[in-house]
């Protein structure tokens, strides 16, 4: 689902330029758990954002579904994303002024499907991750496990090939954190590839593989002892 | 292209972000507010100035003899210029097509009695045509006549004021009034739009004054308008060849200001008009700057709005929208917006306008208004230079990479 041959990352800092990912090689299959683990400033972030189209890469292959990701334009790039990706991020990046059931139908409005449709398909994945009653509030009425549920609706709505979340618990509280990381590994077992980045030992415990990015370099990449779904 | 999904996004986040809406609304809707009413102000102060000068006769020209000022071929200053009737035919006979009336004028300060009253009044010796020159309006009777003229009658046309302190409130027409010790018929009571002054004037036919009280075929000076076709150059130029025949005509020197006279109202309609021209370049500069200062306004607020949305529009590129949905999305909102916000201060100004009407009259602004094609010629401006000022940083939002916007705080 997602293969990287090598890939390379600077980011420029005044004359300097800082030397992100050094090199990396990561094969995700179709169906996989995964979690990427790492200090802050291991480069794990910027990973996820090559993965997830949001910034470009140096040097190095990156393929996703197969597709080798180059010269992409930023037009190419937002269709790719709508298509085959869903995002959850660590402080939600809901629309403040559109209530949740809104929120979780944006990107089906960028696929181009009609008002109508939209609203029921939304209403589909809120109920799926139990926020039914709460679908007309503005992200302000909800607490934070229920915004990061409310990404995750959104994240889902348009069946992608894989879901990217970043430190997707990192804001909310253990209870919170435990019905999230739940939430995930549903969807997980319903043959989602989910592709978790975060700090936290617990979190990563419970995904199917752990991969280890210490500077830029990946130091470790083995299974857990969780169950495998492939 | 309407596409309805498209208006609906746009209906929302408008309605959704009312601070933000109603701020960039504003700044359009007071601009062109106060475009229209600088403008409309503007327009009254021309409308006074037309009224004012449109009601007297323009095109009237008096021409006055004098003394000479300088020796000219051998004749010494001082020398007293005469009119006599040849001057008369003169003029007539080489400016026929320019001239519209005319008319000779004698006048003399006259005791005048009538029974018991008697008053010292001007009494001006001329032809028919002086009423129109005048611009005279008979309330009573008629004016002078040209068999009067022939007759030399001793016929009057008296001034409404001439009547009231003879006659009182009784009627005067017909009555016969003594002039200087001869009898005179009043045949006509006019009134006169120049004042009190001009309606104690007293008019009799030229020939019969000339007759009685100028040695021979002397005049005093000459009235005449000149034809209303003729631009206000052309008037200048026919009075200024005048001048230097008349000039000639009398061996008075070409540079001597004071032998012979010509005044042309035109003079003075001339400086009105470049008066116009100035105060009309006063308020194109004041629509300009008005104008000017709404698209500094309106960009500032484009600039500002985007910067406000840049994590907002990197969580939409993040969901799959295309640099050219977002591009769209910002300029239909403003677009939009100050489509709608310019035409809602077009109204207001101009409802203003009306609302004002004749009432600041005393400070010279009469009827205040605004040509239709220059309000919403502005306001198409401002709504251009409002979307130019949203595709610029529009353009840039989208083109920044989403993982930056993202991080945007």
């Amino acid at each position: 689902m997602i293969k990287i041959e090598k890939l390379h990352k600077s980011y420029p800092i005044g004359k300097d330029s800082l030397h992100v990912l050094k090199g990396l090689d990561l094969h995700i299959k179709e169906g996989e758990f995964v979690s990427i683990m790492g200090s802050s400033g291991s480069g794990k972030s910027t990973l996820l954002n090559i993965v997830g189209l949001l910034d470009n890469h140096d040097s190095g292959k990156y393929y996703l579904n197969g597709q080798l990701i180059e010269n992409l334009d930023e037009k190419k790039a937002a269709i790719l994303r709508n298509k085959f990706l869903g995002f959850v991020f660590q402080s939600f990046n809901l629309i403040a002024y559109k209530t949740a059931v809104e929120n979780v139908a944006l990107p089906l409005y960028y696929q181009g499907m009609g008002r109508k449709e939209r609203q029921i398909v939304a209403m589909q994945y809120l109920e799926k991750v139990g926020l039914t009653d709460w679908a007309n509030h503005l992200p302000s009425e909800l607490s934070g496990g229920q915004k990061q549920r409310v990404a995750i609706a959104r994240a889902l709505v348009t069946k992608p090939k894989v879901v990217l979340a970043d430190e997707p618990t990192g804001a909310l509280d253990s209870t919170t954190s435990e019905s999230v990381m739940e939430l995930l590994k549903e969807i997980n077992r319903e043959g989602m590839t989910v592709f978790v980045i975060t700090h936290e030992e617990d979190i990563a415990e419970q995904t199917n593989r752990i991969v280890r990015l210490k500077d830029g370099i990946i130091i470790s990449d083995e299974k857990t002892a969780q169950k495998i779904n492939i | 292209m309407f596409d309805l999904d498209r208006w609906q996004e746009i209906f929302q986040t408008l309605s959704k972000n009312k601070l933000r809406t109603a701020l960039s609304g504003f700044t359009i809707s007071f601009a062109i507010l106060l475009f229209t009413l600088l403008f409309g102000v503007g327009n009254g102060l021309k409308h006074t100035f037309e009224k004012q000068f449109a009601g007297d006769a323009q095109n009237s020209v008096y021409v006055y003899s004098g003394r000479t000022t300088k020796p000219f071929k051998g004749l010494q200053s001082g020398r007293r210029i005469q009119f006599r009737n040849d001057d008369m035919k003169f003029i007539n006979g080489k400016y026929e097509d320019k001239i519209q009336f005319f008319s000779p004028n004698i006048q003399r300060n006259m005791q005048v009695i009538y029974k018991g009253e008697q008053n010292r009044y001007t009494v001006r010796g001329v032809y028919p045509d002086y009423q129109p020159l005048e611009s005279a309006v008979i309330e009573e009777g008629r004016f002078l006549t040209y068999l009067d003229l022939e007759r030399r009658s001793k016929v009057v046309a008296i001034g409404k004021l001439v009547e009231k302190d003879l006659f009182g409130n009784r009627n005067g027409l017909g009555k016969n009034l003594n002039i200087e010790g001869i009898s005179y018929k009043i045949v006509g009571v006019f009134s006169d739009p120049g004042g009190d002054n001009e309606e104690r004037f007293i008019y009799t036919p030229f020939t019969t004054i000339q007759g009685m009280y100028k040695p021979n075929d002397e005049l005093d000076y000459i009235g005449f308008t000149f034809n209303p076709n003729l631009t206000v150059d052309q008037a200048l130029s026919f009075t200024n060849n005048l001048t230097k025949q008349l000039k000639e005509k009398h061996s008075v020197d070409p540079r001597d200001q004071g032998a012979i006279r010509v005044r042309n109202y035109a003079e003075g309609t001339k400086n009105v008009e470049q008066f116009m021209s100035v105060l009309n370049i006063i308020i194109l500069f004041i629509g300009i700057g008005t104008l000017v200062a709404g698209i500094i306004g309106i960009s500032n607020i484009m600039v500002y709005i985007v910067k406000e949305r840049t994590k907002e529009l990197g969580i939409r590129k993040a969901l799959g929208a295309t640099p050219k949905s977002i591009v769209g999305m910002i300029m239909l909102e403003s677009i939009f917006v100050t489509a709608i916000a310019g035409y809602s201060g077009l109204l207001l100004g101009v409802f203003t306008l009306k609302w004002i009407g004749d009432s600041l009259e005393k400070y010279f602004i009469l009827n205040p208004s605004v040509e239709t094609y220059v309000v919403v010629g502005a306001t198409i401006v401002l709504v251009i230079a409002g979307t130019i000022a949203g595709y610029i940083p529009a353009k840039r939002a989208a083109g920044i990479k989403p993982i930056v916007a993202l991080n945007d705080e």
